[in-house]
């Protein structure tokens, strides 16, 4: 997968909350693919990475997060452009 | 890989905790620690939270921090809004569970929703009847859950709304809501104090502290029944971990610090007492508030050592003299000021006020020394300080290991005796013979049964003596109430009063009488009396005490351990012969018929009886 910074951090993040290699991960990881990540770890991911880029998601933001793709787009649009 | 490495790797995993407490530090840390936790020597503990709010997400971050305090947690949840049934149902998962400690975690919206949004349609008397109702269904709750259980209870108090319904007229009224629920919480802690080990922690303050707007995330709330913002969730789980430090006994006795650069900006070696910083305006107030936060630990019954690089001179010209300091060489039980190696000295300080190294905790602002400590001494609480000093006074106070839920008058005048010791002990080096020094003493002992208020600082001596006491048998309150209540048992208190000060009740001798033997079950004393000849003064009120329940052995067993050597010809030296041994210990006995064992000459004893106690 190509790099991006928000991407290195999101997959760092979502290897320890889901408890997986990083290099298991890709764009399309999903709670589908993933067999630990349930609803409980997805709070978790989700929480863990508001912690992180100190940010608050809105509901239809956390409804959208279907994989990593996703979650990098929502922050990517989010995040403070440095 | 080696014990040492484990324990590396454990220190190594609360460096990464401490440094970055987020969820997703807290999913590595606690995965780490479950494949360690074999190799470490965690306290297991077992922790059930009633609540009415998600705190899944909490979980691994309360499991994070305890792990890295030593604390191997494993956390039940009550189904959500499922607490009432929990506690009141004696066949709940909850109780299955065995838990040590339980804490409810509730909101004011779900335990008295009318007060939390209804408050503008209530009149004055429904206000005034939901808070009766509420109180008296919390009270309710604690008697339903002690009746099963003798677990700790911590108990969530109710937050105030961060808009009252009524605006800033609330606060004009004098049934206001805001006074409503702080009627709630009064009654609450009341409630509380009412029954032992149950506790109230104060939600509303800890919301108030880290700012109530800031706190909520309403969304989270309104989707997940998460009320709490992710940048928060990690401070409730660090308040839950200040009351499981002290219910689990990872507490610090004595908290170690250093003077430069700690205790006042600067080097006093270097900058000189005008130089230093240290006083009531910036930058010098951050030390004396840090001196504040440290007085503050001095009167809740934790020592207070020095162990600091310096030219002694130096540092106690600034001790005594400097006109900043709030705390001065009289508050440090002990002092270590030269230029050896610090967990050298730490060993040395630990040694001279009779306490383990896993009792202290040491406050440096040199990273270096901590990591030295930390290395050489993995058991003692080092306690990470950032470079801005106007942040360690808080540091300090929020510091779990120094967490007490209960205070005995003993820990209120800790600090005192140990100054009254140090001067004892120069006596003690002016007076030519030991008899000298004990008539000089002028020691007072009083003995008395145990009484409704000195059988808490009983229970406290039998659990946590360890030196001066024959047989180490720990018993709770409730077991020593039962041995009270019997014909067959005897428990005593000793107090001891010299001319330097109190000492307190230092001392406990349970006898049991059985036909013509008294056996004494335990015999202990706070190291701080001890080689003064109160034990003997103790022993011999018991010979008498077995006399007059028409015995005619006075009969005791020396258990031996590793820390109780001390006590180990205490019989042998008053008389006893050796009865028998077995794999525990030897049983001591002394024929009362053949043998006095007089009080020494230079202890005053009072003896108080029931009737004396009840006035």
């Amino acid at each position: 997968m190509t790099s991006s910074p928000i991407l290195d951090r999101v997959s760092a993040i979502a290897a320890d909350v889901l408890q997986v290699p990083a290099s298991s991960l890709s764009l399309q990881s999903s709670p589908e693919t993933v067999e630990s990540w349930d609803s409980v770890r997805h709070l978790d991911l989700v929480l863990a990475l508001e912690q992180a880029f100190h940010l608050q998601f809105e509901p239809e933001e956390i409804d959208q997060m279907k994989n990593v793709e996703c979650i990098v787009d929502i922050l990517s649009a989010k995040a403070p452009k440095r | 890989m080696a014990v040492g490495d484990f324990r590396k790797a454990a220190a190594l995993l609360a460096l990464l905790w401490n440094a970055e407490p987020t969820n997703s530090t807290a999913a590595f840390v606690v995965q780490r620690f479950e494949q360690l936790r074999s190799h470490l020597s965690l306290h297991p503990f077992r922790l059930a939270i009633l609540r009415s709010f998600t705190v899944e997400p909490i979980v691994p971050l309360l499991r994070a921090s305890a792990f890295c305090s030593g604390i191997d947690l494993t956390v039940h949840l009550s189904d959500f809004n499922a607490y009432v049934q929990a506690m009141t149902d004696a066949q709940s998962a909850l109780y299955a569970f065995r838990p040590d400690a339980v804490i409810l975690a509730v909101q004011t919206r779900d335990v008295v929703p009318d007060l939390w949004k209804n408050f503008g349609g209530l009149n004055r008397e429904d206000s005034s009847k939901v808070v009766v109702q509420v109180t008296s269904e919390f009270r309710a709750w604690i008697q339903a859950f002690r009746k099963q259980s003798a677990a700790h209870l911590i108990v969530h108090n109710l937050e105030q709304p961060a808009s009252p319904s009524r605006g800033v007229l609330d606060e004009q009224l004098e049934h206001s809501q805001c006074e409503a629920i702080r009627t709630v919480n009064r009654e609450l802690a009341a409630a509380a104090a009412g029954f032992s080990s149950v506790y109230v922690l104060d939600y509303d303050g800890l919301v108030a502290r880290h700012g109530r707007e800031q706190w909520h995330d309403e969304r989270k709330w309104l989707t997940v029944r998460l009320p709490i913002a992710a940048g928060h969730l990690g401070q409730l789980a660090a308040e839950w971990m200040r009351f499981l430090h002290p219910i689990a006994g990872k507490i610090a006795k004595a908290l170690v610090v250093d003077l430069d650069n700690t205790l006042w900006g600067g080097v006093i070696g270097e900058d000189g007492m005008a130089g230093i910083r240290l006083g009531t305006e910036y930058p010098g107030a951050a030390f004396q508030e840090l001196q504040r936060a440290l007085l503050d630990l001095y009167q809740r019954g934790i020592l207070l050592a020095v162990c600091s690089k310096n030219n002694l001179d130096d540092a106690m010209e600034a001790l005594e003299k400097h006109p900043g300091m709030i705390l001065r060489p009289t508050h440090f039980a002990a002092m270590r000021i030269n230029w050896l190696d610090k967990a050298q000295n730490l060993r040395e300080i630990a040694n001279e006020l009779n306490i383990g190294i896993d009792a202290l905790a040491f406050l440096d602002d040199n990273p270096i020394e901590r990591q030295q400590v930390r290395s050489e001494l993995p058991e003692v609480a080092v306690i990470d300080l950032p470079s801005d000093p106007m942040t360690y006074a808080r540091i300090v106070r929020e510091f779990p290991v120094f967490e007490r839920l209960t205070l005995s008058t003993e820990d209120f005048e800790r600090g005192k005796m140990y100054q009254e010791q140090r001067e004892r002990e120069q006596l003690e080096q002016t007076l030519s013979s030991r008899e000298d020094f004990y008539r000089s003493l002028q020691q007072e002992a009083q003995i008395a049964p145990v009484t409704p208020a000195t059988l808490g600082r009983i229970a406290q001596l039998t659990n946590k003596t360890n030196q001066f006491n024959l047989t180490t048998r720990r018993y709770s309150e409730q077991q020593l109430n039962n041995m009270a209540a019997s014909a067959e048992w005897e428990c005593f208190s000793i107090r001891v009063r010299d001319r330097f000060g109190d000492n307190g009740l230092v001392g406990v001798a349970i006898l049991r009488t059985q036909d013509s033997t008294c056996e004494i079950d335990t015999f202990l004393l706070s190291c701080r009396v001890i080689g003064r000849t109160i034990e003997t003064a103790f022993l011999s009120f018991l010979a008498d005490r077995a006399r007059t329940r028409r015995a005619s052995r006075l009969e005791g067993w020396f258990l031996p351990t590793k820390k109780n050597a001390p006590a180990r010809d205490f019989y042998f030296n008053h008389g006893f012969t050796a009865s028998s041994t077995n794999g525990n210990g030897t049983l001591w006995t002394l024929d009362l018929a053949e043998n006095t064992l007089p009080c020494p000459a230079w202890v005053s004893l009072q003896i108080m009886n029931g009737e004396e106690q009840v006035r």
